[in-house]
Formats: structure tokens, C-alpha cells, sequence
């Protein structure tokens, strides 16, 4: 009898988690820990910190994938509506940390309606294109437009770049998915060619500088371009296996700036080489394809669309991240996906994660 | 949901043509991801294969450490060379929380070995507040080398705890110069940004400090230097083992100022324990000679870092020690705006030097009675006479004829209700009473009545004594104005070779010499007969000058001030303004002695004091 209602309770308790898309979460959470623990010098201080936002984040994924879609779709434009008014109550009063008017205070603390965003606008999106489903124009491409640009455009003015760029790619790709004509796709890609010179006299001098010390990180040697050489000179010189578990030499002798956070990948690839960075590779490969199969099974344009967006934003988060330590891309702050320290962009992820899960395992309730 | 399902045929067409889209689209993102991830995966193999002996060799050479070398902060001295902020080398024991479990209790057991105050622990934590945790952070300063060697015994009991050697930051003159030197302070976040934005932050790595008031802060780029690059081999475990190659620092430039510390002392003694300020400016040069604002407060006491209870102590003194009279404080010029008045009518040819009235001692503006200070006025009075006798009366009629536009036109161009441009950062602007101003600050049109009070430095006016010095010194220098500095030459550390920092005139006044001389005879008058000829009785020099008390609260219609029926607080400012020799101007004084009473006892007994010593070497 016990036994019974134990098992029961198991099943409602693992009912909407999604095993393959968990085991990849789980794993890379592992490799995470594992890297975080030599970045911290074999110390226990960030690990149990990590450790405690990991379990948040894994309870906010568990309870986003109790959440139906349909209750998601309701709340939609709510959210980016709330969303959008405290962005422009930032704009209006909102405080000015590190010379940027990004966190609002509403009495008992501080938030930064920019992180909202980052989920409400595909969000957002995606329930607009459900709404028009079947009879799409090119007009409902050129309004879904003009509502991402309305958060894009405000964040951008905080000034934060890195997040403008970030939400307009997850909306992006809620509008690719929608089937925006390939025409107008090539149009934008040579638009954006034309207006890069523009783009580069708008941009403030620590940011030229970024774009200008990838191209050639010895120019600034104790800057940003140390970061460069540094992280670079760690990836490079773990070779085909890597140093060994906390044996790399950048990491342990201080070499590594950012090393628990946005550069814990250099730390990874100097002690797992070649081999365990193909590894993460596989990792991050399993869970993004398992999204998109998600977003291929969902039974509603609102569910693939948003699962899509999800999907392709994680895989933009690991590819800047990873992108950037081995020098291919500038250094811009992107934590590495479920590796990196901090807690804010766990639970973020997390959140996103649930509402897949949610999405697959609710697929046969709507279908039916 | 259903509604597209189910729903009309083309509808229902299109959406699975939708859909049909969407799996393509889709294809093509999952072909775009692996794509990106091949080039990611290329890059490794590139990195950690191809290129692999190439970065081995580099890691192994990274026992190479690249360490910036922080240069020395720029001196700096007084006129003839009395050193005001001087850096010394001293030893610090500093603990990193992230590498130590319970801080709390690592102090405790610390404190058996060096001696840690009450006030160490809380400036500690204050620090570790706002800082990361991974920073090296002071718990003591300045050990002795007894200290040294005792924790060194000791050393491999307390991992994460470190004896660093560095260069501190001292003023010996401490309170005397805080208010123009200023303190630098231990980098925080803003200025992290702020030096991120400019494109400084490389420059800084290495440095903890950054002049955050007066000079230190207002010269901070030149005072800094250029951080240089140390090649230090370290151990497996990261200690420095030996330079191998330096490229090193450029030292800050040293900052010689115009001050004459002794004069500067003199002057903040005489104020005695009365809050007030003064500036002295060189009227030729537009150099600051003494610029004082009292109380003050040890600059000292910040450079690591104030402890919460000696900075609420100086927050909430009821003196207000850390307002900078001088250059942040604005007050009513009261008479002391006179010459200036007399000047503006003659320019604006409202008055002849000649033309005067007798005084009844008051005058009527519509229903309205402006009284003079002295009851029954002062006889005949012209133009001379009303600034050597302070009349008010005189003053009120000429406003009236004046009008507040002129006054507002030609105040301005003498440099009042305008930040002078000092190199001090902090300095307020004043206000400068117009129509424009009143019509922006309360909505109102402005009444001729106002008028009235302004022309005697009352009502709306607020300036700085700073500003009020540097009007003075325009005027001791027939109009020709340059911009107050308390630098007057910025030395390289290495090459000693000075630049100048001022050394051409802001702009020139074109005042007619006539004129000038009207107003500058009346100001010798005053020092001779007027209000206050018994302070500078026999001084041995000519000097100009003029009185001025401001108003602290209004008096009623009706009323009289009797001084010692007001709490002090509330009593009247007292202010003087002079300059000598007055045929050869050397030097030029504005002070305020807040709740001083009438000028010419408080406040210019205190120049008289300023004056005997910068022209005749007098002390005392």
C-alpha cells in the first residue's frame, strides 16, 4: 500500500520532466562543478554556493514544467507588458549603477527588468504569431518586428549592448521560425553590412576597443587583450587530453582572469584538452537538439516557436561564451551555459529549460 | 487553440504550410548550429592540436608572470617647496576573504600576534563590504618592523594573509590643506567604470587609489603616471621569484602650488575656532595665495578608508567641517557688492562720480520703506562717500535706476554667479539674481523691490567667497580677469621641466580707467576714514577695501537687528573684501566669518592679519 502510493507519488513528481533533456542538463552541471572546483583552487567556498543556485535553479525547472503551455500563452502579453512598462520606468527613474540606468528599485530591492525581457519577448512573439496563425502577411512580420524593437531599442539606450543584442537574437528567431521570407532575410543581411561603419562611429570607446583587441589582442596587453592572450595561451596548451584535473598551470598560477565565471571554459579545456572540450561539445549538441526536436513535436505554432527561440538562445549563450575565450569573438560578458558561476543566469536558464520540458510533456494533452 | 485546427479550409491550409515552414526552417537552424559548432570545434583542434607546441611553450614561459608596476603618485609642495602630500613606503597586513573560511575569527587570532584597534576591524569591514572578496584587503597599515617579524614567524599559520609593501599617501599639514589638496581614496566601482569608459582601467590595474576631492582629484590624470610592466618569474606555487625584465613606471608629475603654506596657516588661526573662509588670489596671475575654509578635518583619516564612526562624527558636526566654505559655500555679498554696483553705474553711465543726494536714511518705493543701517543716513552723500560710509540709501536709488537687467549683465562679467573654473573640484555657482533665473527657479516676474535688495548684496544673491576673491582681484587688475588656480606648475618627476598652468588672462574687461579709479579711490577711503579705517590704522601700506555684513535672517518692517538679542547662529555674516598696495596690487582678499556680526570687527582684522605678513612679513 505504501509502497503504492510511493510509487505514485514518484511518477506525479517525474511526471513532465523530460529524461533526455534532464541527463544533458544534469551532466553539464557536473563538468560545471568539476571546472568550478579547480578555478576556486581546490577551495569549497563558490562550490557550495554554486551548488545551492544549481539546486534553486533545478526546483524552478521542475515547477516550469508543471506549467501547461496554455496557462503560458495566457500570460503572455501580461508579462511583456509589465515587462515593457518597467523598462521605461528605468528610462524614466530608474538608478544609475556603473554609469548605466539598468536596475529599478521598487522599495524592498533592486531588479533589472532587462533579464525579464529576455524571456518575455519571445514569449511575447510567439503568441503573436499563434494569434495570426494561417493567415500570416508580410505586415504581421513587419509588426512582430516593430515589438521587439520596442524592449531592444530601450535596453540599448541603458546603455547595455550585450543584452539588446541578446533579446533581439531570441526574437530573431521566433520571427525566422514564423517563416519570414528569405528575401527580406538577405535584404537585412546586406543592410547590416552597409550600416557596420555607422554602427562602429555609435560605438563608445571601450567598446571599439574590444572589437579592436580581438583582431589584435597584443595591442592592449594589460587590458582586455590580456584576457585574450591568456585564456588562449590555457585552451592551446592543454593539448590533445589536457593537464589533468587541477593540474593547469594558467588556471592555478592566477593567469586566467574572470576564471569561475565568464572564463571557466579556459580552465575546462587546459585541464580536459582536446577530447573533454568535444565532450562539452556533445553535452551542449544533446540538449540543443533536444530542443529543437522539442520545438519539431510541439503541436501548437505558440509551443514550437517558443521552444525554438529557447532552444537556439542557449545555443547562442555557448557559442558567445566559448567563442569568445578562444578568440573569435570579442569579450563581451556571456556566462558559459550551466557552467559558469552565478546564480542569476542559472535560474534564467532553468526557467527556459521547464518551459521545454512543459512543452513536450503537455503535447499529448493538447493534442487530444 | 482549436481554432486554427479545425477552423476555415484556407486557414487550415495555410497553417500547415506554416508548419511545413517551420520544419524547414528548423532544418536549417540545426544545420546552422552544427556548422558553428564545427568551427568552434576547428578552433579547438587549431588551438589545442595544430598550434599545441606553440602555447605549451608560452604556459611554460607563463612561470613568466606579467605584473603591472604602479607608479608613484606625483608630489606636492607649496610655493617654496613645504611638502602637502608626500607618499612613504610602508607594510600592510592584508587578508583575502575568499581564500579564508571565518574572517572574524582570523582577526581574533591575528590580533594576538600585531595589534588590531576597534577602528581597524570596523574600517575592515567596511572595506570588505564593498569590494570582491578575491581583493587583498587591509586589516592593518603602517607595521613596525617588529610586527613584521613577528607575523612572519608566524607566517604559515594564516594562509591568505600577507605582509605587502606599498606607498602611502600622507599630508602632513593634515586639516589645513584638506579643503583645497583634497584626499585620494581606494578605487571603487564608479570609478571603475568611470576609468573603463575613458579607457584608463589598463593604467589602473595595480593602483588601489584615485584622488577623489579637491586637487588630488581635479589633477588625478597628471598626478597618476603611467603604470609599467614587471616580467617576473614566479614558483610552481606563484610566488615572484626575480625580475626578469622591466619596462618601468613614469612617475606621477609633481604639483607645485601658489599657496605660501605659512600665510595659509596664519590665516586659519585667525579664525580662531569661528566657522568662515578665505581667499586670497595674486591679481596679476590669478594665482591662489590662501585659500582656507574652517573647520576642517584630517585628510588623512580617509586615505585607507574612514571608519564608520569618525565619518558620521564629521557627517553630522552641526560646524559642518566637511562643506568647503570657500569654494561650495554661497552667502549674500552684502555691502561688500557695492564697488561693484558703483562700477556697473558708471559703466552704464546711470551715474556721474559727482551727483549726490542728501540721505534721509531711508527711501520709498511705491508703499514700500527701504531704511539705511544708520538711523537718519549720512548727510550729503556721492558716490565716493556712499562706499567709504556704506550707505544703503544710495544704493537703492540707483537700482532703481540701474535695473536688475544691467546689474545682472555686468555681475555676470565679472565672474559672479559662475563656477570661476578653479582647479578644486566641487565649486558651486552661486546664484546670480535675473529675470530670466527667477522666472526658471519660482515662476514669478521679478519686482522692482527686489531690485532694491539685490543692489545692496542682499536678497537673491548667493556667491562663493571664492568667486567674491576673484571679482576683487578683476577689480585690483583693472579688468583684466584670469581664472583663479591654486596650481602654478605642473613638474615632470623626472625631467623637472614646469609647465605653467595658467599663464595667459581669461579675458579682459573693458572698463574705463576713470572709472576705475573713482571707485578704487573710495575703496582706499574706506580703509582711511571709512568703516573700517581703525582695523588698518597705520599699516604702513595703502590699502582698498570694503566691508559687508549679510543678512542671515530678514528683519520685519519696523524692526531693528540688535546683534546680541539673536542667537548666534542666526546673527549676520560678517565680510570684507580688500587688496594692496593699492597702486601696485599684490595680493587680493575676500573673507566671510559666519555669524561674525559687522564686518569690519570680525572679518577685517583678520585680513589686516593676512595683508602684514604677505606684505611686510608681520606675524601676528
Amino acid at each position: 500500500m505504501i509502497a503504492y502510493y510511493l510509487r505514485r507519488a514518484g511518477r506525479a513528481f517525474a511526471a513532465n520532466i523530460d529524461g533526455p533533456l534532464l541527463g544533458g542538463v544534469l551532466l553539464l552541471m557536473a563538468a560545471g562543478l568539476v571546472a568550478l572546483y579547480s578555478a576556486s583552487n581546490a577551495g569549497w567556498g563558490r562550490m557550495s554556493g554554486q551548488i545551492i543556485n544549481m539546486l534553486v535553479a533545478l526546483t524552478v525547472l521542475w515547477v516550469a514544467a508543471k506549467v501547461p503551455p496554455h496557462y503560458l500563452m495566457r500570460i503572455a502579453v501580461p508579462v511583456f507588458a509589465v515587462g515593457i512598462v518597467l523598462l521605461i520606468a528605468v528610462a524614466l527613474r530608474g538608478e544609475v549603477v556603473n554609469g548605466a540606468r539598468r536596475w529599478l528599485n521598487i522599495g524592498i530591492t533592486r531588479i533589472q527588468p532587462s533579464e525579464l525581457m529576455k524571456i518575455a519577448a519571445p514569449l511575447m512573439l510567439a503568441w503573436y504569431f499563434h494569434r495570426y496563425e494561417g493567415t500570416l502577411k508580410l505586415r504581421n512580420f513587419a509588426l512582430a518586428g516593430l515589438i521587439l524593437m520596442v524592449p531592444a531599442v530601450l535596453i540599448l539606450r541603458q546603455p547595455d549592448l550585450g543584452t539588446a543584442l541578446l533579446i533581439l537574437g531570441s526574437g530573431g528567431f521566433v520571427i525566422f521560425l514564423a517563416g519570414l521570407p528569405w528575401k527580406i532575410i538577405a535584404g537585412f543581411a546586406l543592410a547590416a553590412l552597409a550600416s557596420a561603419p555607422v554602427v562602429w562611429s555609435m560605438m563608445r570607446g571601450y567598446q571599439r576597443q574590444r572589437v579592436l583587441t580581438l583582431l589584435d589582442p597584443s595591442q592592449d596587453p594589460l587590458g582586455a587583450g590580456y584576457h585574450t592572450i591568456q585564456a588562449g595561451i590555457a585552451v592551446g596548451s592543454g593539448g590533445w587530453t589536457g593537464k589533468g584535473w587541477l593540474n593547469g598551470t594558467q588556471t592555478h598560477l592566477d593567469f586566467i582572469p574572470e576564471r569561475t565565471t565568464d572564463f571557466i571554459f579556459a580552465v575546462y579545456a587546459e585541464e580536459f584538452g582536446l577530447l573533454g572540450s568535444l565532450v562539452l561539445l556533445a553535452l551542449f549538441l544533446l540538449v540543443i537538439f533536444r530542443g529543437l526536436m522539442i520545438a519539431a513535436n510541439a503541436p501548437t505554432t505558440f509551443t514550437r516557436l517558443l521552444a525554438g527561440a529557447i532552444t537556439m538562445s542557449f545555443f547562442t549563450y555557448a557559442f558567445v561564451n566559448m567563442g569568445m575565450v578562444i578568440g573569435i569573438l570579442p569579450v563581451v560578458g556571456v556566462p558559459l551555459p550551466l557552467i559558469s558561476y552565478g546564480g542569476t543566469s542559472l535560474v534564467s536558464l532553468c526557467l527556459g529549460l521547464g518551459i521545454l520540458m512543459s512543452i513536450q510533456t503537455h503535447r499529448k494533452l493538447m493534442n487530444s | 487553440m482549436a481554432k486554427s485546427l479545425f477552423g476555415g479550409g484556407t486557414e487550415f491550409r495555410d497553417a500547415q504550410r506554416e508548419q511545413a515552414i517551420f520544419k524547414r526552417r528548423l532544418l536549417v537552424l540545426s544545420v546552422f548550429v552544427v556548422l558553428m559548432f564545427a568551427v568552434l570545434a576547428g578552433r579547438f583542434a587549431f588551438l589545442q592540436v595544430a598550434q599545441h607546441e606553440h602555447f605549451h611553450t608560452l604556459a611554460e614561459a607563463n612561470r613568466i608572470a606579467i605584473l603591472p608596476a604602479p607608479p608613484a603618485r606625483g608630489t606636492i609642495t607649496d610655493r617654496n617647496g613645504v611638502e602637502l602630500a608626500h607618499n612613504y613606503t610602508g607594510h600592510t597586513l592584508e587578508i583575502t576573504p575568499s581564500k579564508v573560511g571565518d574572517v572574524d575569527a582570523l582577526i581574533e587570532r591575528l590580533s594576538e600576534i600585531v595589534e588590531i584597534t576597534t577602528r581597524d576591524r570596523r574600517r575592515f569591514k567596511q572595506l570588505s563590504e564593498e569590494s570582491k572578496s578575491f581583493e587583498s584587503l587591509p586589516i592593518r597599515n603602517r607595521l613596525s618592523d617588529d610586527e613584521i617579524a613577528r607575523f612572519a614567524a608566524r607566517r604559515y599559520q594564516f594562509p591568505g594573509v600577507e605582509i605587502k609593501a606599498r606607498l602611502f599617501r600622507h599630508y602632513p599639514q593634515g586639516e589645513l590643506f584638506s579643503h583645497v589638496i583634497g584626499y585620494i581614496g581606494r578605487i571603487n566601482k564608479k570609478d571603475v567604470e568611470r576609468l573603463d569608459e575613458a579607457g584608463e582601467l589598463a593604467n589602473y590595474r595595480g593602483t588601489d587609489h584615485i584622488g577623489k576631492m579637491g586637487v588630488e582629484q581635479h589633477y588625478e590624470r597628471v598626478l597618476h603616471g603611467t603604470t609599467g610592466v614587471d616580467r617576473v618569474e614566479i614558483d610552481s606555487a606563484g610566488r615572484a621569484v626575480r625580475v626578469l625584465s622591466r619596462t618601468p613606471p613614469v612617475a606621477g608629475a609633481n604639483l607645485v602650488l601658489n599657496i605660501d603654506t605659512s600665510l595659509q596657516a596664519l590665516a586659519f588661526k585667525a579664525f580662531g575656532n569661528r566657522r568662515g573662509a578665505l581667499v586670497a588670489i595674486e591679481p596679476k596671475t590669478g594665482g591662489v595665495l590662501a585659500f582656507v575654509s574652517t573647520p576642517s578635518f584630517d585628510p588623512n583619516l580617509f586615505v585607507e578608508g574612514i571608519d564608520p564612526q569618525s565619518w558620521k562624527e564629521l557627517r553630522d558636526s552641526p560646524d559642518r567641517p566637511m562643506l568647503n566654505r570657500a569654494l561650495a559655500g554661497t552667502y549674500p555679498p552684502g555691502s561688500t557688492f557695492k564697488p561693484f554696483m558703483a562700477l556697473a553705474a558708471l559703466t552704464y553711465g546711470k551715474r556721474t562720480p559727482q551727483q549726490g543726494f542728501a540721505d534721509p536714511g531711508y527711501f520709498w518705493l511705491g508703499n514700500h520703506q527701504f531704511r539705511d543701517s544708520v538711523v537718519g543716513g549720512h548727510g550729503w552723500v556721492d558716490m565716493h562717500k556712499s562706499i567709504v560710509v556704506s550707505s544703503d540709501t544710495y544704493y537703492y536709488i540707483l537700482a532703481n535706476d540701474l535695473g536688475i537687467d544691467n546689474i545682472a549683465k555686468f555681475m555676470s562679467s565679472v565672474g559672479f554667479g559662475a563656477r570661476s573654473g578653479i582647479d578644486i573640484t566641487g565649486e558651486a555657482a552661486g546664484t546670480l539674481p535675473s529675470r530670466e533665473w527667477k522666472k526658471k527657479r519660482f515662476g514669478r516676474d521679478w519686482f522692482a523691490g527686489e531690485t532694491v535688495s539685490v543692489s545692496i548684496g542682499q536678497g537673491y544673491n548667493s556667491y562663493t567667497p571664492l568667486q567674491l576673491a576673484a571679482a576683487t582681484a578683476t577689480l585690483a587688475n583693472d579688468g583684466v580677469m584670469f581664472r583663479p588656480h591654486v596650481v602654478d606648475y605642473i613638474e615632470d618627476a623626472r625631467t623637472q621641466a614646469r609647465t605653467p598652468v595658467e599663464p595667459a588672462p581669461l579675458r579682459r574687461l573693458d572698463w574705463d580707467r576713470e572709472h576705475l579709479a573713482v571707485v578704487k579711490r573710495a575703496m582706499v577711503g574706506v580703509n582711511i576714514s571709512g568703516t573700517s579705517a581703525r582695523v588698518f590704522a597705520g599699516a604702513g601700506y595703502t590699502s582698498a577695501g570694503k566691508t559687508g555684513t549679510s543678512q542671515v535672517i530678514a528683519i520685519k518692517q519696523g524692526e531693528r537687528y540688535v546683534e546680541s538679542w539673536v542667537a548666534e547662529r542666526h546673527r549676520d555674516h560678517a565680510l570684507f573684501i580688500v587688496y594692496a598696495p593699492a597702486e601696485d596690487p599684490k595680493i587680493a582678499v575676500a573673507l566671510i566669518v559666519e555669524n561674525g556680526g559687522f564686518g569690519a570687527r570680525s572679518a577685517a582684522p583678520i585680513a589686516r592679519k593676512v595683508l602684514d605678513y604677505y606684505l611686510l612679513g608681520k606675524e601676528g
